[in-house]
């Protein structure tokens, strides 16, 4: 399964703030590690909102509007995107991070599952996986 | 550049109802154009908050929330990452998208350009001198990786 | 298949999965017995399974595992100690050694792991075992998955699985294979057994017909984080990169190449836009590696550049099919088989027309390997259709059916032996 997972923006990544050389090299250190397992497919960090725009769209209409964005709490700072065999396992990858923004700040990480092609058409195979998939998690 | 274009999730997407034949194959249509013009890095859908969790870091340690999580518009629902020239090019490419959750619903795609290793480089060089190459080569390793490929 | 919550059992399991290899490679440098290592492992495990459900996950579960397989470990070697205590002359060393691994153990968690994990891959793919016992036991210490996943996957009994695993360890042990990295001449070989069992357990989940579906696409992902692994772990060997690369980019289609129903459709009829960018992109960047100065030539990196080809083209007619000639040719050199120079046969009739294709078909039409293999007629058929000889067309069209071992295919092969016909 593929996972997104979402680093939280704040105040000084906004500010477009460098993290601290401590903070890179856990970082730096982290990331190898999940490389090193073979989960990582990618990993980025994105600029602040101010350099970024929003695409409204309304019924017959799309309007640009510039950044900053201000609800910094809820915008995109980062993400890594993991390949593991389960939530619980994304969960512990994140768990084993550092703390995204240092040690004295607050920080979250959402982890977000990607939709597959199954969800999209209920076909008969896929209905046939999910049946075994679910006698399989039974039976553990 | 490098630049993610998020689309973010409403009620619908966040009670999982999948978007119709008639949405999905436009949807189909676009990515294909992003495609064959050679703009598409990745792009992905992401499933309810419901089937996700967040780790919230604080005092010295990481606590496990589960999904789901109420902010529907602010939540990312699903997003493409395009190598473009500018800014301008991919809200180009972002105003010819459609509609994300169909041509009668409010929607919002935001345009997030990348850090690149550079600014990276350029940081810990301006921090001064330090033990910082083999960071700075690994680094570079890692960033081939993710922007490599794209020729 | 997760469900929104948390699960204990499913964390534990997330935990083992995350943490069992590296256990079991620094066990493995202590006890010198991989088979014992893996043993102690799942002891640990046991014990976990016991007591997380109520105390609760630990903090640092790697290193609490590690310090539950520690304790066994001391305990079998006290064992151990007793008996050879009676060889008074033997005492102080066995005391000696057990320190030693007592204090080994303690260090092992904070150590790069990297070389135990590779000396665990290697001894897990020794050629003194069966390819199956390879496979079993790479998944089983390395993917951390359980028997019961690996028999799932294999289309064998789980009571077979675990005794293909328990003679598999019991060989290594007899055999006294050492726990280390292969050097000198011994290293290709050893590699190349790393690389084929990483490849089969890919094939194993990529192309196998029938089967428990669900366990399948895990096999694509387990065999691509091993490759992965690999690549970390001995960035050097630029041959792995190839690996890699093949199977970033094979996985890549991985959406696209079936139908609604199920039934294949080729890579030129695929919907490209289907295509995985992300590990078309990772593909491209680890075959990148895989060609730099002394490398390109093996014969993974020559099939990840083939894929390649076809994955930066956007669209079929895009496709560089003079490059994809030249690089059969170079593949039909390094590891000749038929197949391959059926392929390149393929690739020179895109690049240079029916005829030329046809010259190279003709030549392995008295090759005995291929005497049953529908594809060969089916490919006849193609390029003698191409330059309108259809009654000859029709003739290898009806034969490539009669050889088909699929029903949807042979109904495919007749549906243009009809056409032919028709013209």
């Amino acid at each position: 399964m593929r996972f997104m997972m979402i680093v939280k923006s704040q105040k000084d990544w906004e500010a477009g703030v460098m993290p601290s050389e401590e903070l890179m090299a856990a970082m730096n250190k982290y990331n190898e590690e999940l490389m090193k397992a073979g989960v990582l497919l990618d990993v980025a960090g994105l600029r602040p909102s101010s350099e970024g725009v929003r695409i409204r769209f309304s019924p017959g209409k799309r309007t640009v509007i510039d950044g900053p964005f201000t609800e910094s709490k809820e915008l995109v700072g980062g993400y890594w995107i993991l390949q593991v065999k389960s939530l619980e396992e994304a969960i512990e990858w994140a768990k084993r991070a550092p703390f995204p923004c240092g040690e004295d700040e607050d920080a979250e990480i959402e982890i977000r599952s990607f939709l597959e092609v199954d969800d999209f058409a209920p076909s008969e195979a896929a209905e046939r996986a999910r049946e075994l998939g679910k006698t399989f998690e039974n039976k553990k | 550049m490098r630049v993610m274009m998020i689309v973010k999730a409403n009620e619908e997407t966040e009670a999982g109802v999948m978007p119709s034949e008639e949405s999905l194959s436009t949807m189909g249509k676009y990515n294909e154009e992003l495609m064959k013009a050679g703009v598409l890095l990745d792009l992905g859908g992401l499933k309810p908050t419901s089937k996700g969790a967040r780790v919230k870091f604080s005092e010295g340690k990481p606590t496990v929330v589960d999904g789901p999580f109420t902010e529907s518009k602010e939540l990312v629902g699903g997003y493409w990452i395009v190598q473009v020239k500018s800014l301008e090019e991919a809200i180009e490419w972002a105003r010819r998208a459609p509609a994300p959750h169909g041509p009668h619903k409010d929607a919002e795609i935001e345009i997030r350009p990348f850090y690149e290793l550079e600014d990276f480089e350029q940081a810990l060089v301006e921090l001064g001198p330090g033990e910082h190459s083999e960071a700075i080569e690994r680094m570079r390793e890692r960033g081939k990786i993710l922007s490599e490929g794209n020729k | 298949m997760a469900e929104p919550t948390p699960d204990i059992h499913r964390t534990i399991d997330a935990v083992w999965r995350i943490e069992s290899p590296k256990l079991i490679a620094s066990l493995a440098r202590m006890v010198r017995d991989v088979g014992l290592a893996e043993d102690l492992a799942q002891d640990a495990l046991v014990v976990a399974l016991e007591r997380w459900p109520a105390e609760g996950i630990p903090d640092n579960p790697g290193a609490w595992l590690m310090t539950a397989a520690k304790r066994r470990g001391i305990d079998l070697l006290r064992r151990e100690t007793l008996l050879e205590r009676k060889h008074e002359e033997l005492g102080r060393d066995v005391t000696a050694r057990q320190e030693q691994a007592v204090s080994d153990l303690d260090r092992a968690l904070d150590d790069d792991v990297g070389d135990d994990l590779l000396r665990l891959i290697f001894t897990a793919c020794h050629p003194v075992l069966s390819r199956e016992a390879r496979l079993a036991l790479t998944l089983r210490m390395l993917g951390g998955l359980t028997t019961d996943e690996i028999a799932r996957a294999f289309l064998v009994p789980e009571a077979t699985l675990a005794q293909r695993i328990v003679r598999a360890k019991r060989t290594l042990a007899e055999a006294r294979v050492p726990f280390e990295i292969p050097r000198g001449e011994d290293r290709a070989a050893r590699l190349s057994s790393v690389l084929e069992v990483i490849y089969l357990i890919f094939n194993e989940g990529y192309t196998a017909t029938a089967g428990d579906d669900w366990m399948r696409p895990a096999l694509c992902e387990e065999a691509l984080r091993l490759g992965r692994v690999l690549a970390e772990l001995a960035p050097q060997e630029l041959e792995v990169h190839g690996l890699v690369a093949l199977m970033e980019i094979q996985a890549s289609r991985l959406k696209a190449r079936t139908g609604a129903s199920g039934e294949p459709i080729l890579l030129l009829d695929q919907n490209r836009a289907l295509w995985d960018q992300l590990l078309i992109r990772r593909g491209l960047a680890a075959l990148a590696k895989a060609e730099k100065p002394g490398g390109g030539s093996g014969p993974y990196t020559l099939q990840a550049a083939i894929a390649a080809c076809h994955a930066r083209a956007r669209t079929p007619d895009q496709t560089d099919w003079a490059r994809i000639a030249s690089l059969y040719a170079e593949l039909a050199r390094v590891s000749p088989s038929p197949v391959v120079e059926l392929n390149r046969a393929v690739a020179v009739a895109m690049a240079s027309g029916p005829a030329a294709g046809l010259a190279l078909v003709e030549a392995l039409a008295s090759e005995p390997s291929l005497k049953d293999y529908h594809l060969l007629p089916s490919v006849r058929g193609d390029l003698l259709a191409k330059l309108g000889r259809n009654s000859e067309a029709r003739a290898e069209f009806e034969r490539a059916a009669s050889l088909a071992r699929n029903a949807r295919e042979r109904e495919l092969l007749l549906g243009r032996a009809r056409a032919c016909a028709r013209d």
